[in-house]
């Protein structure tokens, strides 16, 4: 059953990659990379399982908190045209 | 047996989250605009991940691990909803109006008009 998932959510991401190269605009493809981002999470952790070390769970954590800070980081930048200029840059 | 019942257990969470997962990656894939899009990608981000890591949590009994499971969970939970938000936020912003948009090429049109009348015709 392990396995059943893995595979369903391989699928899964191999249909959202299909949208992340096809997606008209910026934010289609910042969505598909976040779900993809979720699936990667997932395959990790169920890849630990699989195999019997849980450790991988570690790298789940830190993939999630890597996913957030990037999906944060580029619509900031698409709202202000910078990543946290200083005070006197801004015009 | 009680091990049965939990790897019982953990295999129906495991299956319907796969199985959620799946729905919203077709539904990202093929939903027409950018608004459902987002619509269809929240439910793999919530449902899909949330039933795999109760899945993983019931299957592994109580060790170390499903602390870690839980607090990958909440965290989930937490930014899942915030990402979302700012991204239909700045897609706004950007001038995108949700909305009637064309039918994207990759959903197929519907060969012939829904009409409640024609239930009886044959195709």
């Amino acid at each position: 059953m392990l396995a059943a998932a893995l595979f369903a959510i391989l699928v899964s991401i191999a249909l959202l990659v299909v949208r992340a190269l096809r997606g008209p605009t910026v934010f289609d493809r910042l969505l598909a990379a976040n779900s993809i981002g979720n699936g990667a999470i997932l395959v990790l952790a169920l890849f630990g399982f699989l195999t019997g070390r849980p450790e991988f769970l570690d790298l789940g954590l830190t993939y999630a908190l890597l996913n957030y800070v990037g999906a944060f980081a580029v619509l900031k930048f698409y709202r202000e045209g910078s990543l946290g200029a200083a005070p006197e840059d801004r015009a | 047996m009680i091990d049965l019942a939990r790897e019982i257990v953990g295999a129906l969470f495991l299956v319907a989250g796969g199985t959620f997962f799946l729905i919203g990656a077709i539904g990202v894939h093929r939903m027409p605009d950018l608004f459902t899009r987002i619509h269809a990608a929240s439910l793999a981000d919530t449902a899909g991940v949330g039933l795999v890591l109760i899945g993983l949590m019931v299957y592994g009994g109580l060790t170390l691990v499903t602390v870690k499971l839980v607090f990958l969970l909440l965290f989930l939970m937490f930014m899942g909803p915030v990402a979302t938000h700012a991204l239909a936020a700045a897609a706004l912003q950007a001038g995108l109006k949700p909305g009637a948009e064309k039918r994207h090429a990759s959903s197929p049109a519907r060969k012939t008009p829904v009409t409640r009348k024609g239930r009886g015709k044959s195709r």
